[in-house]
C-alpha cells in the first residue's frame, strides 16, 4: 500500500524512459503514451480511495528516519490533486493522439507530456521543501520544451518570456529555502510545522514567508506577476495550452496553500491579508484582460488568471471552510479551463483560425460541440447546477461568515465578467453567422476540418467530470471538506510524517 | 567571513537584475546564471560557515563526534547548481533559436505575443 505513493511518480517516469529507449518509433510513443497515463489515472484514483479510507500516509524513501530523509506524503488534498492530474493527463493523451502534429510527436512530445507529469505528481506528494523545488525544476524543464516544441515565432518569443519569469521565481524560492533552513535548521515541512511554531524569529519567518508568497505567485500567475502567462499560454498547440492551464499554475496554488496552512501560519493577520487582497486584485484584472480580449486562446489565457484569484481567496481566508471550497474550486477550475482549451482547438480544426471576428455559425453543423462549449462555459460562470455554482457558494459563503466582504462582492462582480466573456465567445464563434470572407479556406488549405471521435471523447470525458462535480456535488464536497479540515489541524500530517511520538 | 560572503551575494544579485533590465537577450542569459549563483552562495552562508571536521561518522556511532561542518547545505547547492546548469543550458539555446528566428538580440522587437 505504500508503493501506492511511489507509483504517481514511478509510472511517467517509467514510460518516459521507455520511449526513449524507442526513440524512432512515432507508434510506439504513441502506445506507451497511452498506457502510461491510464495506468497513472488507475494509481492515482487508488491511491485517492485509499488516503480517503485511512487517513494520510507517508513514506520514507529509503527508511531514513522523518526529518533526515526524503519523505512522500499524501492527506486527502495531494491525494485529490494527483487524482485530477491523473484524469487531465489522461485526456490531453487521448486529445493529442488525435490532434498533434507529426514533428511534434517525433521530437518527443509523449516522453515530455509525461515527465511533466511527473514532475507535476511529484510536487503534489513530496514532504520536503528542497525536494518541492526539485520536482518544481523537473516540471519546469519539460514545460519549457513542451512549449517551445515545434519553434514558430510565437512560441519562441512566449518562451523566452516564460522560461525567464520562471527562473527568477525558481531563484527566490531556492533562496527562501536557504534563509528557511538557515532559521529551522530543516526542510521537512512536517519537522518545519513543530519548529516554526516556537515564537522566536518571528519577524524573520513572516520575511521568509513573504519570500515563499512571491516565489509561489509568480508560479501561480497571482496580481502583478501574471503577465508572462498571458504572452506565453496562447503559442504553443492547443494540447499543451490546455494541460499547462490545468497543471502548472495549480501545482503554485497548491504550494501556497501548502505552505500557508502549514508553515506559516504564526502571522496570519500579516500574511493571509496580503493573500486575501492579491486574491481580489488577480481576480479583477483577470477578468479584465478577458473582457478586452478578441483571440479565443488569449481569453481563456487571461480567465486563467482571474481563477487563481478564488483558490487565493479561500487560502486568505483560513477556515476549514474556505480551504474546502479552494480544494473544490481547484477539482471544477482545472476542469472546466481544460474543456474550453480543447473546444478552441476543435474549432481551430474546424475553421482555421482563433480569431473570434473571422468565427462564426458553428453552432448549425456542430450542435454538440457548442453543447459542450456551453456546459464548460456555464461552469466556468457559475451558473447552477454546475460545478461552478457550488464552488463559488463555497467559497462565497465562507466569506461571508468570516465577515470578510469586499472579497465577496469581487468574487460576485468578477462572476458576472466571466458570464459576459463566454456569452461572448458563445455569440462570436457558434451563434453570429459565419463571415463572408473566411480566412479559414484560404487557398491550398488541405486540412481535414472533421473533428476526431479521439479529440471528441476527450472533451465529453472532461465534460462529463464538470457535470458529475455539479449532479454529485455531494460526494466531491465531502472530499473536498475532508482536505480543507485536515488542512486546518496539520497534527495529524505531521504524526503520520515523523511518527507517532511528536 | 561571513559579511564578506552577505556583500558578494548582494552584489551579485544587483548585477544579476541590472542585467536582466537590459534589452539583449545574452545579457538576460547572463542575468540569470548571476541570480542563481547568488541564491546558491546565500544558501552557503545562511546555513552557517562552520570551519571544523568534516561530518565523518565513527565506526559504531550514529552521529559524528563533536563539532563538525553541516554537509546539507553543500548538497543542496550541489543539487541546485546541476540544476541551473541545465536550465542555463536550455536557455542557451532557446535564445539562440529565437535570435535565428526573429532575428534580433533585442528584447524590445520580441512583443509579438504580448497583449
Amino acid at each position: 500500500m505504500t508503493l501506492l505513493l511511489v507509483l504517481p511518480v514511478l509510472i511517467p517516469l517509467l514510460t518516459a524512459v521507455a520511449s526513449l529507449l524507442a526513440w524512432r518509433s512515432r507508434r510506439v510513443h504513441r502506445w506507451m503514451a497511452m498506457t502510461g497515463a491510464s495506468a497513472l489515472l488507475v494509481s492515482a484514483f487508488a491511491l485517492l480511495k485509499q488516503v480517503s479510507e485511512r487517513g494520510i500516509h507517508a513514506l520514507q524513501i529509503g527508511d531514513w528516519p522523518a526529518p533526515f530523509g526524503i519523505t512522500l506524503v499524501a492527506d486527502q488534498f495531494s491525494a485529490i490533486m494527483v487524482a485530477v492530474t491523473g484524469f487531465m493527463g489522461f485526456c490531453v493523451t487521448l486529445y493529442s493522439l488525435a490532434e498533434m502534429d507529426r514533428p511534434r510527436e517525433s521530437f518527443g512530445y509523449y516522453p515530455l507530456l509525461m515527465v511533466l507529469l511527473m514532475g507535476v505528481s511529484g510536487a503534489f506528494l513530496t514532504g520536503d521543501l528542497f525536494n518541492l523545488y526539485v520536482w518544481f525544476e523537473v516540471m519546469l524543464m519539460a514545460s519549457f520544451v513542451l512549449l517551445a516544441l515545434g519553434g514558430e515565432e510565437a512560441q519562441l518569443e512566449g518562451a523566452i518570456k516564460y522560461v525567464t519569469l520562471n527562473l527568477i521565481s525558481s531563484a527566490l524560492f531556492l533562496a527562501a529555502v536557504g534563509i528557511l533552513y538557515g532559521i529551522a535548521g530543516t526542510l521537512n515541512m512536517a519537522d518545519l510545522s513543530v519548529k516554526l511554531k516556537e515564537p522566536a524569529h518571528r519577524g524573520l519567518i513572516t520575511t521568509v514567508a513573504m519570500l515563499f508568497f512571491v516565489a509561489f505567485g509568480i508560479k501561480a500567475a497571482a496580481f502583478p506577476l501574471f503577465f508572462w502567462l498571458p504572452a506565453s499560454y496562447h503559442t504553443p498547440p492547443v494540447a499543451v495550452s490546455a494541460i499547462f492551464s490545468a497543471l502548472l499554475t495549480k501545482v503554485g496554488v497548491y504550494s501556497l496553500i501548502r505552505t500557508f496552512t502549514l508553515l506559516f501560519v504564526g502571522e496570519p493577520g500579516y500574511t493571509h491579508a496580503w493573500i486575501l487582497v492579491v486574491g481580489g486584485l488577480t481576480m479583477v484584472t483577470g477578468v479584465l484582460g478577458a473582457v478586452a480580449q478578441l483571440e479565443f486562446r488569449r481569453l481563456l489565457a487571461f480567465h486563467i488568471v482571474s481563477q487563481i484569484g478564488y483558490l487565493l481567496m479561500g487560502l486568505g481566508l483560513l477556515t476549514a471552510a474556505a480551504l474546502a471550497g479552494s480544494v473544490y474550486f481547484m477539482m471544477h477550475v482545472i476542469f472546466a479551463k481544460s474543456a474550453l482549451f480543447l473546444v478552441s482547438g476543435v474549432v481551430y480544426r474546424l475553421r482555421g483560425t482563433y480569431d473570434l471576428k473571422k468565427l462564426g455559425g458553428l453552432y448549425g453543423p456542430h450542435p454538440w460541440l457548442a453543447a459542450l462549449f456551453l456546459i464548460a462555459a456555464l461552469s466556468l460562470a457559475g451558473i447552477p447546477p454546475s460545478s461552478g455554482f457550488f464552488a463559488k457558494l463555497a467559497l462565497i459563503r465562507a466569506g461571508l461568515v468570516d465577515g470578510q466582504y469586499g472579497i465577496v462582492v469581487a468574487a460576485l462582480g468578477v462572476s458576472l465578467l466571466t458570464l459576459f466573456s463566454m456569452i461572448k465567445i458563445w455569440n462570436e464563434v457558434f451563434w453570429k453567422k459565419a463571415p463572408e470572407t473566411r480566412s479559414g479556406g484560404s487557398p491550398g488549405d488541405t486540412r481535414d476540418r472533421r473533428v476526431s471521435p479521439l479529440s471528441a471523447a476527450s472533451i465529453v470525458l472532461v465534460c462529463a467530470a464538470i457535470v458529475a462535480m455539479g449532479l454529485a456535488a455531494e460526494i466531491f464536497l465531502s472530499l473536498a471538506v475532508e482536505a480543507g479540515r485536515q488542512l486546518m489541524e496539520p497534527d495529524a500530517y505531521v504524526r503520520a510524517v515523523l511518527g507517532e511520538g511528536r | 567571513m561571513e559579511p564578506v560572503l552577505a556583500v558578494a551575494v548582494g552584489v551579485l544579485y544587483a548585477a544579476g537584475l541590472y542585467l536582466m533590465l537590459r534589452r539583449s537577450i545574452v545579457k538576460l542569459i547572463l542575468g540569470l546564471a548571476l541570480l542563481g549563483n547568488a541564491a546558491n552562495l546565500l544558501i552557503f552562508v545562511a546555513g552557517g560557515l562552520t570551519r571544523t571536521a568534516p561530518p565523518l561518522i565513527a565506526e559504531g556511532e550514529t552521529r559524528p563526534d563533536g563539532l563538525f561542518a553541516d554537509p546539507l547545505p553543500q548538497a543542496l547547492i550541489l543539487t541546485a547548481i546541476v540544476i541551473g546548469f541545465g536550465v542555463l543550458a536550455f536557455s542557451m539555446v532557446l535564445a539562440y533559436r529565437a535570435h535565428q528566428i526573429v532575428g534580433a538580440d533585442d528584447l524590445d522587437r520580441m512583443k509579438g505575443t504580448d497583449t
